[in-house]
């Protein structure tokens, strides 16, 4: 009797305890905060905002989300990383108001209707998350390489096979290039990474890589597989003479590849990511608030680094549910802000998008209705 | 006729546990129905929805390669296994002495506690690099058998370094299995054995080997299970393709049906994860193959063992 008293006071006292844990996050807030809040912001938002999408994004979502809710207690932002398909997908069944996908709406999507829009009305999208994707490798005593995008390409698709191959080598006078088996290493699991990395390489060198933007390797091009960013980047460093692609943040100490820009060579940093964004065209045939970019892997602008990965913030123009329409409003301004930038490069080390591309933005969320 | 027997008593006790014990026996087959109904009921876009990209010649030329990985990669860690296992059971429970035998009895009980994420992330970052030079070296000096042959990977994440790591993870349950079944050959075989002037190696071979088979076929089948389902391990350490090779010391490795889910599955849409949800009832069917077999074998090696 008496352990089953002990241990019902310790279920009640546990019960306490969580139910305080639970009341510090939730979305009704104490009068205090609304009262602090409103120092900044005429009107205290509350609600709930539901997206999904990509899980390139998914670290940035997060530190968004965190910040945001910090400075709107009384809203609820969830972002379920399901990836890109399904995101869209589920945004367009009207299951969710905002999304964030690796690929730009299809024509083909923009037929059809979208439930959480007013009727008649389309969705806009712009860019949100810029990626750049280092060529890393591994090899004593060299931190920096340079190289065509046809040497890439040769490399990835198996036919460049010694690190003294003269291709390397005629990019890199005065380097000391061992006479080592080159171990190009990729993605075993489908990434999006994979897909712009791919599609750089058959932009680029369309004759030495034949096979497209694809997300499973094909046999034929052998290399060694490895699994996730991290598994890349683990097998890159524990290999001697191996090289590999992933998030530029991940590189660490290996050496990074610098890639042939029109004359110059340029290595990966946040600004050359974001420059070649800006240097794209967009896709033709869209309306004024669908910035959907097609990234030009051939730039020829200085200073721009072509392989790069970008993500997409998608919402309605005008949303069937005006209160849903406000807290877009707010949350997709706070993305596209240079606070909400640098807080997602300071939690992911991506690259934050330029003012040019955030003018623009802020021009299509400041239309929402 | 039950008329003339006294009515037994019910007790509460009785019931309760009886019902209890009933419905423990029940779960086990009511989850491996509600298993195999969703692998079924899953697996059915996979054939009748559009064609996927990624199995463009059909279901089953997409899923032999991770058939032939899986049980390649299972095999090869079970010819590691098990004499070992059966050399540690043997040394714990007949060479060792007593205080010694339960500290490595604790040992290898404490190797079944490491997480398959360790065993992933310790195999690539240790156990691949180490190999490196063997494998090299396999394949300077036995690069004629095909085996061995081929293009040496310079990580050393291999199917050999796969097979290696399942062996280490299914040792500790064969090893404590076959070790509880060496302690149960009977004394009187053994003293029988010995006062006939065998000597303790021949005791062995004659008295705790005999007896001890069905249990060392079971404990190998055991392992055989965890090896073929094994996930996370092989995902981290193994350098797939899809394609089907003998060679173990490549880049180029088939991969096993569950280390396949676990890299496709986050990103896949549409009927592409019916598809390898369909691949997760081909392993169910293999892994319900080998468990006929092992019984089977038992059943069959049991009247030759020495426990008659």
């Amino acid at each position: 009797m008496n352990n089953i008293l002990k241990l019902g006071a310790l279920a009640a006292a546990s019960t306490l305890v969580l139910a305080g844990c639970a009341a510090n996050e939730s979305v009704v807030e104490t009068p205090t905060s609304a009262a602090a809040g409103s120092t900044e912001t005429v009107v205290e938002l509350t609600g709930t905002l539901n997206g999904s999408g990509a899980s390139s994004m998914a670290a940035g979502q997060e530190a968004w989300i965190a910040a945001f809710q910090i400075a709107n207690p009384g809203v609820t932002v969830n972002y379920d990383p399901t990836g890109s398909g399904t995101g869209r997908a589920q945004f367009m069944e009207g299951a969710t108001s905002f999304t964030g996908s690796d690929s730009y709406w299809k024509d083909e999507e923009l037929l059809e209707a979208f439930p959480s829009c007013e009727v008649g009305t389309m969705p806009w999208e712009f860019p949100i998350w810029i990626s750049p994707i280092a060529v890393i490798f591994n090899l004593d005593g060299i931190s920096s390489l340079n190289m065509e995008g046809a040497t890439v390409a040769g490399i990835f698709a198996g036919e460049i096979t010694m690190w003294n191959d003269s291709a390397i080598a005629a990019a890199n006078p005065g380097v000391a290039l061992p006479e080592l088996q080159i171990t190009a290493v990729h993605r075993s699991d489908e990434s999006g990474t994979s897909k712009n990395f791919t599609d750089y390489l058959a932009k680029v060198a369309e004759n030495v890589w034949t096979v497209g933007a694809i997300e499973a390797w094909p046999v034929e091009y052998g290399g060694e597989g490895a699994q996730g960013t991290s598994g890349v980047v683990s097998a890159v460093t524990g290999g001697n003479g191996t090289i590999g692609y992933a998030d530029a943040s991940r590189a660490g100490d290996l050496g990074t590849v610098a890639v042939k820009v029109g004359t110059d060579f340029v290595s990966y940093s946040a600004e050359a990511a974001a420059a070649v964004v800006d240097a794209s065209p967009l896709v033709e045939g869209r309306e004024s608030y669908d910035l959907a970019t097609k990234i030009d892997r051939n730039t020829t602008a200085s200073g721009a680094y072509p392989i790069v990965l970008v993500s997409y913030l998608m919402g309605c123009n005008d949303y069937a549910d005006d209160a849903q329409a406000e807290l877009v409003r707010a949350w997709a301004s706070f993305l596209v802000s240079e606070e909400g930038q640098n807080a997602a490069a300071a939690s992911a080390g991506n690259a934050p998008i330029s003012a040019g591309l955030r003018a623009k933005a802020q021009a299509i969320i400041d239309a929402i209705k | 006729m039950t008329d003339t027997k006294p009515k037994a008593v019910r007790r509460l006790g009785d019931v309760v546990f009886a019902n209890l014990a009933f419905f423990a026996g029940v779960s086990i087959l009511a989850t491996l129905a509600t298993v195999a109904a969703f692998l079924f009921a899953q697996s059915v876009p996979a054939f009748t929805g559009p064609p996927i990209d990624a199995a463009s010649e059909g279901f089953f030329s997409y899923v032999l390669p991770f058939v032939f990985g899986t049980v390649y990669a299972s095999v090869i860690g079970l010819a590691i296994a098990t004499p070992l296992a059966v050399g540690i059971a043997l040394y714990i429970s007949h060479f060792a002495n007593r205080r010694f035998a339960q500290v490595l009895g604790y040992a290898v009980d404490l190797l079944a506690a490491i997480p398959s994420v360790v065993y992933g992330l310790w195999g690539i970052l240790v156990l691949a690099p180490f190999l490196s030079p063997t494998f090299n070296w396999l394949n300077a000096n036995l690069g004629w058998i095909p085996m061995f042959a081929g293009q040496v990977s310079a990580t050393g994440r291999t199917m050999l370094t796969v097979g290696i790591v399942l062996a280490i993870m299914v040792l500790p349950i064969m090893a404590a299995l076959i070790r509880e079944i060496f302690l149960q050959t009977p004394r009187l075989h053994e003293e029988a054995a010995l006062a006939l002037g065998a000597t303790r190696w021949e005791m062995i071979k004659m008295a705790v080997l005999p007896f001890g088979r069905p249990g060392i076929i079971s404990a190998a089948m055991l392992g055989l299970g965890r090896a073929l389902g094994e996930t996370m391990a092989v995902a981290m350490v193994l350098s797939p393709a899809a394609v089907v090779s003998f060679a173990v010391l490549t880049s180029t490795n088939s991969n096993t049906i569950a280390a396949n889910i676990a890299l496709q599955f986050p990103e896949a849409g549409g009927n592409y994860t019916n598809l390898l949800i369909a691949t997760g009832l081909v392993l169910f069917a293999i892994t319900m193959v080998v468990n006929m077999i092992a019984r089977w074998v038992i059943s069959r090696r049991a009247e030759f063992s020495g426990a008659n």
